[in-house]
């Protein structure tokens, strides 16, 4: 062993000096993407005016004040400074109604995503890791779904079910995991061919050691960044369905219920309408720039493999 | 003769996120018409990105300065994008690629695609091009080729493929041919035929060629003149019989002993210590100087000079005398297996029949990868398995390792059946390393990880014992202990692989199935990996079944060799006897188309 001992003494050299470990450069790709830092930090602030709602609404959301009936926001004629952006038919104030509108909205989108996570990421990895006809009736059920009118389903659902955030958050959840599959199935059959996972499997690992080990850990970046999407997707379908009348129901705060009762008065007070519009766009919009941002971060191309 | 090619001064540099990447430096070469020349090198020496400046192929990010490019004594960056690629890309400079899979157009015919370049630049009517594409096709040993230009790529072999893309090259009559490693995705005995065509082609059509290869061996059969580069530089440079017969640069001489070597006998390999310096911030000095074993303090600090006898022969370096070339190896360390040592794994009458099916729908196909194979490993010996891609060595390496059941016959490991021994049993008698080493270690996990990987799986000890064995295990392997905790992908290939062994060592098994495991690295690398074997054989007496398609590493490490080819065993029996004596002829021809030094004994004599 006289020469090859002397390989490793003899080498200050060996390409570590420049290499980045992959957390590192996952921090300097974080901080060099500006649609990314936008996204992330519209989230964090709608999710940060979710938990503190109660301090920051000025007034009781539920609370109705019928001498101050559909007052206009501040900056218009006839705006109450008491009420910054207004209030709706029944006099509650508007603020506070889209401040906890916020709680709605984030609840039912990190849940229907999570729904749609792990029902998606578990028929992903098993058709990608068993193949076979466990593969084929995976995607028997995938085309199945994918030829369900989603949105008359859901609501069929909550008419039978009944409405409550619960049942919305599961219907929507498991009409939303086909995008889940799709991928976790694709790269769980790219990573399944490689040779680490043979290498396990010669050390006696079994496939669930293997798929939780070796598998699972890279397909974390996929899975965070379908998360992100399905987040957007969740909460407009919430909208949609509340809209519709059988997602949230009244009293509730909630955008899309907000928009369905100020249409009537659509034409005359646009705000009704506008203003959770605007909501329900800057949370969606951040929602997709941070999963366009985090699919750009994660993606192989560029990075030192 | 006339000058073809004068290039001088070529620098390149690519502009990556890190900063920039000084990927070629200083490169000067000139080739007469009719002549060859060989550019020899590592992986990240730059010989790729040489030809590809030259015919404007270089990615959009690379920034190339050359202070004289000439071609018959034209001036090549004074030509507009426009007239380069009407006048000088195809019909004066042809290039052939590495990859003949990927290099045609899967949706057209070959004709199709053999004849476009030529009717477009109006340099032929139709079935004058078709013509010619039917004779060239048929000059490059293609049978059938009236019948062939209506056929798409996918129903050719890669040994076609390339042969197509040569005769497509043709068409338009090139004065130079560029091949970038033309022969590496293909099997041997084809890369033999590949390599003798276009050495034929160059003599008949007197056409100048420049062959870029990592491998020395093709290098020097074929070339007139050879550059080898190293880091981006060309360090030595010269005619073929000069510069392989008298190395004068210390990397060419290291390079040279670090290749196995069918003739004489078998030996430890000259393996080069360290990795390829990064091109980020190459050295000051002597690019070579980090890994030289002859290095003197000015090394580091100036530029070596250009030393050497005029136009034939000229190196870079320090020294005044070139160092003296040791012509003897040491002997190998591990021995082999005893007389009558017992079988550790045997396979017997082993069949395996994939069967495939497109869609829930779709009809049955049956493939027969292995069929009636009985091979026995005994213990302590090191025991190669030969054959070409597609000959069922794979599959039967996999079944003798118990991680797939075949079709029909038996596998027992210490005489028991593979299927009454348990997952972690098994691993801890034999444990496999892998061809690729990219695609072998978990990306997503540091090294310290991935190495005690199967201690966890086998519960074996607590952590401060298992972060010991792993220790142990990177010592055994030669790896420092500070790339504990660094992942895969900061490591280099050779680094990688010795990563993979140790992971299969971690649990001491007494066997080692590698499947190819240097194929995928560079030559010096290869050197490191194969010594390292043969510590570990003498070190700690293992069996080690050696899958690969290199008679030359066959020569170097095996005691005996089995012979695959179609599924079947052909030939098996004592190294030394059936590389000297083929009994089969398949195994004639994988030995007759190792690429050789002509310094070699033709076929190795028996000892004793």
């Amino acid at each position: 062993m006289t020469s090859t001992d002397q390989t490793f003494t003899a080498d200050p050299e060996d390409g570590t000096t420049f290499a980045l470990t992959p957390g590192q450069i996952f921090r300097r790709r974080i901080f060099g993407h500006t649609g990314f830092l936008i996204g992330a930090g519209l989230i964090l602030a709608i999710v940060l005016i979710a938990i503190f709602a109660p301090l920051l609404a000025p007034h009781d959301p539920y609370a109705q004040s019928l001498s101050a009936r559909m007052l206009p926001p501040v900056w218009s004629d006839g705006g109450n400074p008491d009420y910054l952006l207004g209030t709706d038919q029944n006099g509650r104030d508007y603020l506070s109604r889209l401040i906890y509108g916020t709680r709605v909205s984030i609840t039912i989108g990190l849940g229907a995503a999570t729904v749609g996570l792990l029902i998606g990421v578990t028929l992903g990895v098993m058709a990608g890791y068993f193949g076979g006809w466990i593969d084929h009736a995976i995607s028997f059920l995938l085309t199945a779904q994918l030829a369900l009118p989603g949105l008359l389903l859901a609501m069929a659902l909550v008419f039978i079910i009944g409405p409550s955030i619960w049942v919305v958050i599961g219907i929507v959840g498991v009409l939303h995991w086909t995008y889940y599959l799709v991928v976790t199935r694709a790269a769980t059959q790219r990573i399944r061919s490689q040779d680490f996972v043979a290498a396990a499997s010669a050390s006696g690992a079994s496939p669930r050691q293997i798929i939780w080990h070796e598998i699972m850990p890279n397909l974390l970046s996929s899975i965070i960044v379908i998360f992100t999407f399905e987040l957007g997707i969740a909460i407009l379908a919430e909208s949609s369905l509340s809209f519709l009348g059988v997602g949230i129901q009244p009293p509730t705060p909630s955008w899309g219920l907000m928009i369905a009762e100020g249409k009537q008065a659509m034409f005359y007070r646009p705000w009704l309408v506008v203003l959770p519009g605007i909501c329900l766009f800057l949370l969606v919009i951040g929602a997709n720039l941070m999963g366009d941002g985090l699919r750009d971060i994660t993606s192989p191309e560029g990075r030192n493999e | 003769m006339s000058t073809l090619l004068d290039i001088r001064n070529l620098h390149v540099s690519l502009n990556i996120p890190d900063g920039q990447l000084r990927a070629v430096r200083d490169v000067c070469l000139s080739l007469d018409s009719g002549q060859s020349l060989g550019i020899v090198g590592e992986s990240g020496s730059g010989k790729s990105l040489t030809a590809l400046a030259l015919m404007r192929l270089l990615p959009r990010a690379a920034d190339c300065r050359a202070t004289r490019m000439q071609f018959q004594g034209q001036d090549l960056p004074a030509l507009s994008d426009a007239a380069f690629a009407r006048d000088i890309a195809g019909p004066r400079i042809g290039m052939i690629f590495q990859e003949p899979m990927t290099s045609l157009n899967p949706v057209y015919t070959i004709g199709r695609q053999m004849t476009e370049a030529a009717i477009a630049r109006g340099m032929l009517s139709g079935p004058d091009a078709r013509k010619k594409a039917i004779d060239l096709l048929d000059r490059t040993g293609i049978p059938d080729p009236e019948a062939r230009l209506a056929q798409f790529p996918h129903q050719l072999s890669g040994g076609q493929r390339q042969r197509v893309m040569i005769a497509m090259t043709l068409m338009l009559d090139p004065d130079l041919l560029i091949a970038d490693e033309p022969t590496t995705a293909l099997d041997v005995t084809v890369q033999a035929q590949i390599l003798d065509l276009l050495d034929d082609l160059r003599r008949e059509r007197r056409m100048g060629m420049i062959l870029i290869s990592h491998d020395l061996a093709v290098v020097a059969e074929r070339s007139d003149k050879v550059a080898v580069m190293y880091g981006g530089e060309v360090i030595e440079q010269g005619t073929s019989a000069e510069v392989l017969r008298a190395p004068a640069h210390p990397y060419t001489q290291s390079l040279l002993r670090a290749i196995p070597h069918l003739g004489g006998p078998p030996g430890r390999l000259g393996a080069i210590p360290g990795t390829v310096p990064s091109l980020l911030h190459p050295p000051r000095g002597c690019i070579f100087a980090p890994r030289c074993a002859h290095r003197l303090p000015e090394c580091t600090t100036a530029r070596p000079p250009l030393r050497g006898t005029g136009d034939t022969h000229r190196y870079l370096c320090t020294l005044d005398h070139p160092p003296q070339v040791r012509l003897t190896s040491d002997p190998l360390i591990g021995s082999g297996a005893v007389d009558g040592a017992e079988d550790v794994i045997a396979a017997s009458h082993v069949t395996q029949v994939f069967q495939t099916r497109k869609g829930l729908f779709g009809p049955k196909r049956e493939i027969r990868a292995l069929d009636d194979v009985s091979l026995s490993l005994r213990r302590g010996e090191t025991l190669a398995l030969i054959g070409e891609s597609g000959s069922g060595k794979s599959t039967l390496a996999r079944i003798m390792l118990g991680l797939s059941v075949p079709t029909q016959g038996q596998v027992t490991m210490l005489g028991r059946p593979v299927s009454e021994i348990s997952g972690t049993e098994r691993a801890s008698f034999v444990q496999p390393v892998f061809q690729d080493p990219y695609s072998s270690l978990n990306p997503r996990r540091r090294l310290a990880e991935i190495i005690a990987r199967p201690l966890v799986l086998r519960g074996d000890g607590d952590a401060a014992a298992r972060k010991r064995a792993v220790e142990e295990a990177m010592d055994l392997v030669r790896l420092p202990a500070r790339l504990l905790h660094a992942y895969p992908s900061q490591l280099s290939g050779g680094q990688r692989q010795r990563v993979a062994i140790a992971r299969a060592l971690v649990t001491r098994p007494k066997a080692l199935v590698c499947d190819e495991p240097t194929s995928a690295l560079d030559v010096s690398v290869q050197a490191q990996i194969l010594n390292l074997l043969d510590d570990l054989r003498a070190e700690m007496g293992l069996t080690c079944l050696l899958i690969t398609h290199d008679m030359a590493v066959v020569h170097q490490v095996a005691d005996r060799v089995a012979v695959m080819y179609q599924g079947r065993i052909v030939e098996e029996g004592p190294a030394r006897n059936v590389l000297a004596n083929p009994a089969h002829d398949y195994t004639t021809r994988l030995l007759a188309a190792a690429p050789r030094f002509a310094n070699d004994a033709p076929v190795p004599e028996v000892a004793q």
